[in-house]
């Protein structure tokens, strides 16, 4: 929402410094997102007429003009502008002058040209935002007259505000005045608005029961048009007046044309720009129509059939549906959407005489269904979807009516129709003066509160310590204590509510997981790794790409088809990465990421089953070293039983992969991804790679954490090599050395070996086995008698034989 | 016999200030003062001489003994020093040479920001909560106080997912769904704040990112205001920025808050940076989490960390941090 101080001053009983209206916008939360003074910097600039305008002989975007500023002499400007022909008159900046930029206008060559000033644009003067060309004047302005002087611009500032959805009195001049008024204590007043020049008010006024009904002008009365709510919970309130004698020459004067260009709407035409800056004042958005074609003069408000089709305005056939509310007139042809744009067929023309004037509250939940569905957002709908305010329906007609009498020569017949429908309940609330201090920390009295809340239209009622407040029809969104506790912060203002420390004590931590997961982090930057945050959605197809189930859950909006599928895996991400950085001629990178992934739900729920996934990537490195990485994770995660199962796995290479075990039970994937997936990734290194699902990982077995007794006495130690099958796992054979024996302290593979002597198909293991008790030192005989144990048992279990 | 102990002395003595090397020197310490040298020999014939012989030759053998020990010990030093010299000299190493190897490893920016905010809530008392990032409507934005037709539902532009009935399942947009898991799972007094990822349906720029990160802090407890509120913001200002910072806060509007406020932070410079949202927590939420708001009351607050961690580092784009560029993933 734009606002000029001088439209807001019209409602403020004595001056208020720009300064003071900026800081009190920004304290009562429709915050300035730019300030813009107006009527500043045009010292110097002056009313030129264009005599001549010549190609520029060396640029084709630029052109001579010869212009005269009073002197009768020819002063050359380079100009980019076409927009202008010989005879106009034109803003002239002469030389010397100080653009409101802080530009300074001199002598200079263009092109080799000279150039003896600058014509402006709107833009340039602080007068709309038209850009595109130079502003061509009225031709009746004085030449050399100064600029401010044959415009007479006055200084003025234009702010805009935020305005978030809670404030619909924020959306007009007035309202934003009544809360200014109310913050720097000077007083609001509403300008002694007359309703229509030459003619006496006399009201008749029908129907107003709720659930409307159709109402009519009895015969004689002078005014012959209805209005018909059909449709009373989408509209609350029409009120219709009929305004004759429309002069078709008139234009709307300069000074609202102003107003209208500041705020950011174009003047179109004298009706058109009256309903604008009412709606800009006050708040309310209106319709006039030519009373010759609305059929019956009567218009009904009705929910639309589905399929039904109106044009509207900006020249768009809109497809209907019920959710959309209707204008249509008593034939019951549709003639404009509720709220949100009128039709073509009844638009005010060069022929129109009468005006039907549609002053209306339509219900905001219906505008918002409707705008959205429809794809149609408009300064009405927006107005209309905050909560407009059934309460300023008659002081908008009035000022319409005064405005249009003043410009457009119309005068407005005595009668209205008024119909009611359903308006939301405003009950008065009750607000317990304990209760607002005890939200808010504050030491309020009761009677500071109320005046507080007067100045800004809630009325209160004293009930005992408590007030009883009326809320304000203009303010929609409020219904509630809280809503009531919000305006008195509001205007009593953040800054003046003492700030408190939390006092009571209490044990701030991290739980286990947000711990372990530190130490994750930390050991894995240990090991040099670097962490990445690629984004969890994936290109359809990535996933079969990166071998893995082609299927993931579906986003059905995606901003770009190659972010529309969420990640099942973290695998798709980091070989994407290691394809960037390859690309790149940046080798050998090793990065991890913990991150959340996104599989099916299980059956009877409705949420994904997300999983917190730890994914290692190492590039130029083989299968082992991503199996080290997970020995030192599990380690790290002191899971209890963790092995390695060689097995094929999607997106690892076919006979280089294994599953990560603890308990037995699968946590994850180890080994390296599939050449063929690297291949499809232009990537030539090997890579090594693990996947963890962390949720499974810290939901195994841990080891204990009691203390296992060192012993004092010597270790017996002794190395075992054996010629063990290709299909045996190594991890299998050392798992029946632990247990073998109780004498086992420790186990470690330091040795493989294949080639001859040892047979095709199987390989030498070495194990260093260390062998231990805690109460005495072993004798040769109990350590030659388990070692018997552990060859008998490993010859057993997996065919292999003791190497000599 | 005296006689014969100088004369040897003085030849081993010789021959040991000449050894050429530590093995050398072992030798001849073996063969002159071991026990089988000359001088040993001598002890052995002492026994035939009278006492007074006996003394002198005894005092003489032990000095020959002390000389030579001295002199072998005095050349070993010698010959050790010029062994270390040489040793070194061969061992030499200019280690200025090393390749590149290992490197220390590279927390993500973006988490280095979330644990030291971690670390700042616990130390004022909160423990850290979490939450799904596909949500359902409820906890997204119907227990938040999202009416269906809310206008403030188009503030936050939600990507949809295809499960469920449509639009009933997001992405969250907020960490705001943390408060009402939070709520539902235990009763106050709750301190807590919530970490993670969000995602808002926006074109991506260099200002923008559809994928990005907040932190949310939840408060319910007896007798929490809106002063405390402004106290706790001021109190984080102040241990994560720095003493010389401060906050303001200024009136706005969320659905799940009432009052509500935006927060700004005061650099020691006097500049502001507009940090985020805050509030007393609205008493439908209370209720949606199965919380009495006349019992309690408590209240919210929440920021983006991604443009704040931009803005720190002097990052100009915001896409780096989603990209996976060594380059960029190793500076810091």
């Amino acid at each position: 929402m734009k606002v000029l101080s001088s439209w807001l001053h019209e409602f403020l009983d004595s001056p208020v410094a720009p300064e003071a209206i900026a800081a009190a916008f920004d304290d009562l939360g429709t915050p300035v997102e730019e300030e813009t003074r107006l009527g500043e910097g045009l010292d110097g600039i002056e009313v030129a007429q264009v005599l001549a305008l010549e190609p520029h002989p060396n640029a084709d975007k630029i052109q001579l003009v010869q212009v005269d500023r009073g002197d009768g002499e020819a002063l050359q400007i380079c100009c980019g502008a076409f927009n202008m022909a010989v005879g106009d008159k034109v803003p002239l900046a002469t030389l010397g002058t100080v653009m409101p930029g802080g530009m300074e206008i001199a002598r200079r060559k263009m092109r080799g040209e000279w150039s003896n000033g600058m014509l402006c644009s709107a833009r340039e003067l602080g007068l709309g935002d038209d850009h595109a060309g130079i502003l061509v004047l009225d031709p009746a302005l004085e030449l050399g007259a100064p600029i401010a002087d044959a415009l007479a611009i006055e200084p003025d500032v234009l702010w805009e505000l935020e305005v978030n959805p809670n404030r619909p009195d924020a959306m007009s001049i007035m309202g934003l005045a009544r809360d200014v008024a109310a913050k720097v204590g000077v007083g609001f007043r509403i300008p002694a608005w007359t309703r229509a020049v030459g003619t006496a008010p006399a009201d008749v006024v029908w129907g107003t029961e709720g659930g409307g009904g159709r109402s009519a002008a009895p015969d004689g009365s002078g005014g012959e048009f209805a209005v018909d709510i059909v449709d009373p919970n989408g509209c609350g309130r029409f009120v219709a007046r009929v305004l004759r004698g429309l002069d078709p020459s008139a234009s709307s004067p300069a000074w609202m044309q102003r107003r209208l260009t500041a705020l950011g709407m174009r003047p179109i035409s004298a009706m058109v720009d009256i309903s604008n800056y009412v709606m800009l004042e006050t708040g309310q958005p209106n319709h006039p129509y030519d009373l010759a074609k609305v059929a019956q003069q009567t218009l009904r408000v009705r929910r639309a059939v589905d399929g039904e089709t109106l044009v509207t305005l900006d020249d768009v056939e809109r497809k209907l549906t019920v959710e959309d509310l209707l204008i249509c007139d008593g034939d019951d042809r549709a003639v404009g959407l509720a709220g949100i744009m009128g039709g073509a067929e009844c638009e005010i023309g060069p022929s129109t005489s009468d005006v039907l004037l549609e002053m209306a509250w339509f219900d905001p939940t219906s505008i918002s269904r409707s705008s959205r569905r429809v794809g149609l957002r408009s300064e009405a709908s927006a107005r209309f979807e905050k909560g407009a305010d059934p309460g300023v329906v008659d002081l908008a007609a009035d000022r319409f009516c005064q405005l249009a009498a003043e410009i457009c020569g119309t005068t407005t017949e005595p009668v209205q129709v008024d119909v009611v429908g359903t308006l939301p309940p405003r009950p008065p609330v009750l607000v317990r003066t304990a209760r607002v201090n005890a939200l808010l920390g504050t030491d309020l009295s009761r009677d500071q509160m109320a005046g507080l809340l007067d100045a800004i239209g809630f009325a209160s009622v004293v009930d005992g310590d408590d007030l009883s407040v009326a809320v304000p029809t203009w303010r929609y969104d409020s219904a509630t204590e809280i809503d009531v506790v919000e305006e008195v912060a509001r205007h009593h203002g953040y800054d003046n509510i003492p700030r408190r420390d939390l006092t009571e004590p209490r044990a701030g931590r991290l739980t286990d997981r947000q711990l372990s997961r530190r130490g994750l982090r930390r050991l894995l930057c240990g090991l040099g790794l670097a962490e990445v945050l690629p984004l969890p959605f994936l290109a359809p197809g990535q996933l079969a790409a990166s071998g893995l189930d082609p299927d993931g859950i579906e986003l059905v909006n995606p901003l770009v088809a190659d972010e529309s599928i969420l990640r099942t895996a973290l695998l798709p991400g980091l070989v994407g990465a290691v394809a960037h950085n390859h690309a790149r001629r940046q080798f050998g990178v090793a990065l991890w990421e913990i991150g959340h992934v996104f599989l099916p739900p299980p059956s009877g729920q409705l949420l994904p089953d997300e999983q917190e996934h730890l994914a290692v990537v190492l590039a130029g490195q083989e299968a082992p070293a991503a199996v080290e990485v997970w020995q030192i994770v599990a380690r790290q995660l002191r899971l209890a039983d963790v092995t390695v199962e060689n097995a094929e796995l999607p997106g690892l290479h076919p006979t280089r992969g294994a599953r990560a075990l603890v308990g037995g039970q699968p946590v994850g994937i180890v080994g390296e991804i599939d050449p063929q997936v690297l291949a499809r990734h232009d990537v030539t290194e090997r890579v090594a790679y693990l996947e963890i699902d962390l949720d499974a990982a810290w939901a195994a077995p841990r080891l204990s954490d009691e203390y296992r007794q060192i012993s004092r006495f010597p270790s017996s130690d002794i190395d075992l090599a054996f010629e063990v099958p290709d299909a045996v796992s190594a991890s299998a054979v050392e798992s029946t050395l632990r247990t073998a024996d109780d004498l086992v302290w420790s186990v470690k593979l330091f040795d493989t070996y294949r080639g001859a002597p040892v047979a095709e198909g199987a390989r030498s293991l070495a194990y260093a086995v260390r062998l231990q008790a805690v109460d005495r030192t072993l004798t040769d005989a109990e350590v030659a008698e388990a070692r018997g144990r552990m060859i008998d048992a490993v010859t057993a279990a997996h065919g292999a034989t003791l190497r000599g | 016999m005296i006689d014969d102990i100088r004369r040897i002395q003085a030849e081993a003595a010789n021959q040991i200030a000449g050894a050429a090397s530590l093995d050398e020197l072992a030798t001849l310490e073996r063969d002159l003062v071991g026990k089988g040298s000359e001088l040993t020999g001598f002890k052995k014939q002492m026994g035939s001489l009278d006492h007074e012989a006996r003394r002198e030759v005894g005092a003489a053998l032990n000095r020959a003994r002390e000389v030579l020990a001295a002199a072998v010990a005095e050349r070993r030093e010698v010959l050790e020093g010029q062994a270390a010299a040489e040793r070194a000299t061969a061992e030499r190493l200019d280690l200025t040479e090393v390749r590149a190897g290992r490197d220390a490893g590279h927390l993500h920016l973006v988490t280095q920001a979330i644990e030291e905010l971690e670390d700042v809530f616990v130390g004022l008392g909160f423990t850290v909560s979490e939450g799904p990032e596909v949500e359902d409507d409820w906890h997204n934005f119907t227990a938040l106080n999202f009416g269906t037709y809310h206008p403030a539902r188009d503030m936050q532009d939600t990507f949809f997912v295809a499960l469920g009935e449509p639009k009933e399942v997001v992405m969250r947009t907020h960490t705001s769904p943390v408060q009402v898991r939070t709520m539902e799972e235990r009763q106050p007094p709750i301190y807590s704040v919530m970490p993670g990822r969000v995602y808002r349906n926006e074109a991506t720029d260099a200002t923008h990112l559809a994928v990005f990160h907040q932190i949310e802090g939840l408060v319910i407890d007896r007798g929490i205001t809106f002063g405390h509120l402004a106290g706790t913001i001021d109190r984080f200002t102040k241990a994560y920025f720095g003493e010389g910072f401060s906050s303001r806060l200024r009136p706005s509007y969320f659905p799940f808050t009432e009052p509500s406020a935006e927060f700004d932070i005061q650099r020691p410079d006097g500049t502001w940076l507009e940090l985020g949202g805050c509030g007393m927590v609205h008493p439908n939420v209370l209720r949606n989490g199965g919380i009495d708001p006349e019992e309690f009351s408590g209240f919210a607050f929440g920021f983006g960390i991604d443009r704040l961690v931009a803005t720190r580092h002097g990052v100009t784009d915001l896409r780096e941090l989603t990209g996976t560029d060594v380059r960029f993933l190793e500076q810091f």
